[in-house]
């Protein structure tokens, strides 16, 4: 153990926060809000320190190092510059503003939606050749299966009352399916928290 | 929030950190050691951290884009308990593992890691913050980013651990492209379908955070998981005599 110190404000913080949550104190809401506020302005601060480490860290260092890439992280820079220098003189809440960064921004995120649909289409496709098992096949009839039953096609079946409670139990299955992997998350996440809680895990140094 | 909740929660973090304290006793470990069950990805990912030491290249982390404030961060802590490890298992070779996430404060963290390795396995000259990346903010231009830090310094392994949404669907693609072992792993369930249908190793559900446990990291994590194996067949239960229960209207 390097530093008990850092250990320790980091178990008693957390114990607060988490007798906070359980046990709803005027006291310990007095003590717990402030300490979320401030791992809030602290992840701001960490969110300003990764830009700036991937425009000068990054971008800067390859623009000076001879490679196919220069272009593009000049480009890169010299975006950067100009939106930070628009947002400081007009202000992130001006509507010109917005208008011109989200006019940039949504086309090109919806290119790479549409890019993506089509990876993901070709890869379903070749999902049976990648997975020989009777997993990758039960994947793959379930998708077949939905994709009929939410197409509109089944809708018949709201005049046949059995069909419709087939249909009905069919629904119901992939929302059992997320609770029981959801229960293995929650149950991960617990662990997790509680490794941190009691030091034996520590994602940072100090 | 009912009467009731916040006991149960308070008993339920009490009774898991004693039963964890409990087995990662050494006197527990011995004389009742854990039993895994094989997960063949874990040991493809493995064989890949052997193959990087051999071949000399480089392992890539990517942590997604989760907020540390904000509850699906669990899946990112674990991917830098991965980071630590994968880092410790091929400091034998001259390239060190790179991160990259999609979130300011898994940057610093994933640059406080390779420091930290670099420090364990004395190869301080070998350390480069720019290892640790945060490739966008967007998940989108996270994405992006991460594609282009992988065709970067011959990697021949790329583990996603982390919170993704839909753009994890282009990370498998561009690793495949590059014909480098994928292993992937969220805590979401959109992504974990997505890796599914594109990776050929995926970790579904609690398997993501068993992880660090099968490389073999702290007994804590060992411990950890045989409580939470213990905890699911109690939630188990309870959820079976609730229904039934239910069935005979007893509650």
């Amino acid at each position: 153990m390097k530093s008990p110190l850092s250990l320790t404000v980091a178990i008693v913080v957390g114990i607060v926060i988490l007798i906070g949550y359980f046990v709803p104190s005027p006291s310990l809401a007095a003590i717990r809000t402030p300490m979320l506020n401030w791992a809030m302005t602290l992840a701001g601060i960490a969110s300003l320190v990764a830009i700036i480490n991937l425009i000068f860290g990054v971008h800067w260092k390859r623009l000076r190092e001879s490679g196919s890439k220069q272009f593009f992280s000049a480009v890169v820079i010299l975006s950067f510059l100009v939106t930070l220098t628009a947002g400081i003189f007009f202000g992130p809440s001006d509507s010109n503003y917005q208008k011109v960064v989200t006019a940039i921004q949504v086309p090109i995120e919806t290119s790479l939606m549409a890019v993506l649909a089509i990876t993901l289409a070709y890869s379903s496709l070749r999902l049976l050749q990648r997975q020989h098992n009777w997993m990758g096949l039960l994947f793959f009839l379930s998708v077949i299966l939905f994709l009929v039953i939410n197409s509109g096609v089944m809708a018949f079946a709201s005049d046949i009352p059995i069909l419709q409670v087939l249909l009905s139990g069919f629904h119901n299955v992939p929302v059992a399916g997320a609770r029981g992997i959801l229960l293995g998350i929650a149950l991960g996440s617990l662990a997790t928290g509680i490794r941190i809680l009691i030091g034996s895990d520590k994602p940072y140094s100090g | 929030m009912s009467g009731f909740e916040p006991l149960i929660g308070i008993l339920l973090v009490i009774s898991f950190s004693a039963l964890v304290i409990l087995f990662s006793l050494k006197r527990i470990r011995t004389k009742h050691p854990p039993v895994f069950r094989k997960i063949i990805a874990i040991q493809k990912l493995r064989r890949s951290i052997g193959l990087a030491v051999e071949d000399g290249t480089r392992i890539h982390v990517s942590l997604g884009s989760a907020n540390l404030i904000d509850p699906s961060n669990t899946s990112a802590l674990v991917g830098l308990s991965s980071l630590h490890r994968i880092g410790q298992l091929t400091s034998t070779s001259d390239l060190p593992p790179i991160s990259t996430s999609g979130n300011g404060g898994l940057l610093i963290l994933g640059q406080d890691v390779l420091s930290q390795i670099s420090v364990e396995t004395n190869t301080r000259e070998l350390y480069d913050p720019q290892h640790a990346q945060m490739t966008g903010v967007t998940p989108f231009s996270y994405a992006v980013g991460t594609m282009e830090a992988m065709s970067d310094s011959g990697i021949n392994a790329n583990v996603f651990i982390g919170n993704f949404g839909p753009e994890a669907g282009l990370l498998c693609d561009a690793s495949e492209g590059k014909q480098a072992f994928t292993l992937a792993a969220s805590d979401s369930v959109t992504s974990q379908s997505i890796f599914y249908a594109m990776s050929d190793d995926t970790l579904i559900g609690e398997e993501l955070f068993a992880l660090p446990a099968y490389l073999a990291y702290h007994s804590t994590h060992q411990a950890s998981l045989r409580v939470q194996d213990i905890f699911r067949v109690l939630v188990g239960i309870v959820l079976v005599t609730g229904s039934i229960l239910k069935i005979f209207g007893l509650i």
